[in-house]
């Protein structure tokens, strides 16, 4: 298994991360070391294992379906980069 | 009194109920020794208004007769824990300027308890680093130094400000995270305890999240005493954390006997490991003979998917970072990056976070995203979750048979040179080797220093509990401690 440069500009894009061309290479070959790594888990035998799902299995608590919390909009906005009227703000989205 | 700042958690609380010293006078020294102490790096946001109210506050609780756990202690606090008005950064450019509007549950809990926060730690971006080299506040530097060499060495990572603080008498304890290894590997290169406890046991609620289902916060103090004091306050329930244990939490100070007869204590051979260096050898051995002499059973015991654990671990940390890393979009907080004309909002989220994340976190993330994408998600990220129960039953048949705890070496190395590892993402990712294990199964573990290498730097051994017997453990923990009677400390030179 090889990463090349057109899968880490696939990766890089799926994670929105913007990656310049030329630094391509350098990441390809970093993906290449850690998956070589990780490589070896194709050794162990997990026939009939299950994957974990829980590391301390527990039944998850619930509670009565009712509101416990809002009306923070300000507190809710106000590390946004950009808030405006009550709402957070983004370049335009549809065209 | 002598240097107050030098004092444990134990030490101080006994002085301070007796009258001897105040609150004030303990944060003051505190706060002078952060004050000459830049050179560390330790201590990144400093809050020392909020901690002089703190102490005034404690003093007079202390005076009324109510003095809870962590009554007047001044400590540090991990960058990584949301802290209300306080930048909460996780050592990261993407959250410069935020400032949470909550407290995260832990450092509630140890406010709650009367502890004093003197500031907020350095710390690898996101937690992820065993050198605290993936800082955007710049590296955190170990007080130790080989010999007379005057090499800047790590502190380790990711709690490396913490442990740098604590080793260097900044602050009486400090709170660390852990993930992989982020407590006990930092606090074995710096001559501290450490002690991650069982998944579950301190709440994760307001602490920046990494890899969740591996994240646990935890005490770096100067004692085991100390830890046991430190970590009741910490845990308990959160109904905000929906994988907090609803169990009670013993009084763990209570339960330090130093009394460790007819113990089982396992030696896994699959933690020796070629090339590893005979003082960590000797070091292990070493360990293994105190715990006889106190009167625990030695016994050999096979974990035997031990060398799948850090592979394993750097297919599921990532995928639950790429996840989890997600929210940083430039919309809700933090960091947005300046906009050219006609960029839409793709262009925003991948400028800001080209921008915001380093190095490290970006091609964390991105290994992430490459093993949960389709046609990789089952070869990669389910074929590590079946290892990963595979070596929560190593753990498993292991106690089955009567063992009470498991010894190992905390780390492969002493403390290495700032510089030194950075290269190799992979040979860094080895420092966690013996301490990943414990996360993947999701168990305790505690590091505690028991030696000196032949450069005069410290090296911790780690003792593996059953889980939620965290109070066993730092019994046995307490023992290791009495018999091995590490006392060094770092020469000043800061």
């Amino acid at each position: 298994m090889s990463i090349d440069e057109s899968t880490a500009a696939r990766v890089a894009k799926l994670a929105r991360i913007k990656v310049e061309p030329e630094a391509l290479p350098a990441l390809a070959a970093e993906f290449n070391t850690i998956l070589g790594f990780i490589e070896q888990l194709s050794e162990v035998d997990v026939e009939g294992v299950e994957p974990m799902t829980s590391v301390t299995p527990q039944r998850l608590k619930r509670r009565a379906d009712v509101v416990t919390d809002g009306d923070q909009q300000e507190r809710v906005l106000a590390n946004a980069p950009d808030a405006r009227e009550g709402f957070f703000a983004v370049p335009k989205v549809v065209e | 009194m002598g240097e107050l700042n030098k004092l444990g958690l134990a030490e101080a609380r006994d002085a301070l109920r007796v009258g001897d010293v105040t609150s004030v006078e303990l944060t003051e020294a505190c706060l002078a020794e952060i004050e000459g102490a830049g050179a560390l790096n330790a201590f990144v946001h400093d809050t020392p208004d909020i901690a002089r109210a703190q102490a005034a506050a404690a003093d007079a609780r202390i005076a009324a007769g109510d003095a809870p756990a962590m009554c007047g202690l001044p400590i540090g606090i991990k960058d990584l824990f949301c802290t209300k008005g306080v930048p909460s950064q996780a050592g990261s450019r993407i959250l410069e300027g935020f400032l949470p509007e909550y407290e995260s549950t832990v450092s509630q809990n140890l406010l709650d308890a009367g502890a004093v926060m003197l500031g907020k730690l350095n710390m690898d971006e996101f937690a992820m680093g065993s050198s605290n080299e993936t800082s955007v506040y710049g590296n955190a530097v170990n007080p130790w130094r080989r010999g007379n060499d005057t090499a800047e060495l790590t502190p380790g990572g990711s709690s490396g400000g913490s442990a740098s603080a604590v080793a260097a008498d900044l602050c009486l304890a400090a709170t660390g995270t852990d993930t992989g290894g982020s407590i006990r590997q930092p606090a074995a290169f710096t001559g501290i305890t450490g002690i991650k406890p069982t998944y579950g046991r301190c709440s994760r609620w307001g602490v920046v999240a990494f890899a969740s289902s591996l994240d646990q916060a935890g005490p770096m103090t100067k004692s085991v005493r100390d830890a046991a004091i430190m970590l009741e306050a910490m845990c308990g329930h959160d109904p905000k954390d929906s994988t907090s244990a609803d169990l009670p939490v013993p009084n763990f100070e209570a339960m330090l006997t130093g009394d460790i007869k007819g113990k089982k204590i396992g030696i896994p051979k699959e933690y020796r490991m070629d090339g590893m260096p005979t003082e960590i050898e000797t070091l292990w051995a070493d360990g293994a003979a105190m715990l006889r002499d106190a009167g625990a059973e030695i016994v050999d015991i096979s974990l035997p998917h031990t060398q799948y654990a850090l592979p394993a671990y750097y297919v599921i940390a990532p995928a639950e970072a790429s996840s989890n890393l997600a929210r940083y979009d430039g919309v809700r907080y933090g960091h947005r990056a300046k906009l050219d004309h006609g960029d839409g909002i793709t262009e925003m989220y991948e400028k800001t976070r080209a921008e915001g994340f380093g190095a490290e976190v970006q091609r964390r993330v991105m290994i992430g995203t490459y093993v949960l994408s389709a046609g990789f998600y089952d070869a990669y990220y389910n074929r590590a979750r079946k290892v990963r129960t595979l070596i929560k039953r190593d753990f498993e048949n292991v106690f089955a048979t009567g063992i009470d705890a498991i010894l190992t070496p905390a780390t492969p190395s002493a403390a290495f040179g700032l510089g030194e590892a950075s290269d190799d993402p992979v040979q860094m990712y080895l420092n966690d080797v013996f301490t990943v294990t414990v996360n993947m199964a999701g168990l305790p573990g505690i590091a505690v220093p028991a030696g000196m290498d032949g450069q005069g730097l410290p090296l911790g051994l780690q003792l593996i509990g059953r889980p939620w017997e965290e109070g066993d453990l730092l019994n046995t923990a307490y023992a290791l401690e009495a018999r091995a009677g590490f006392v060094a400390k770092p020469q000043k030179w800061w």
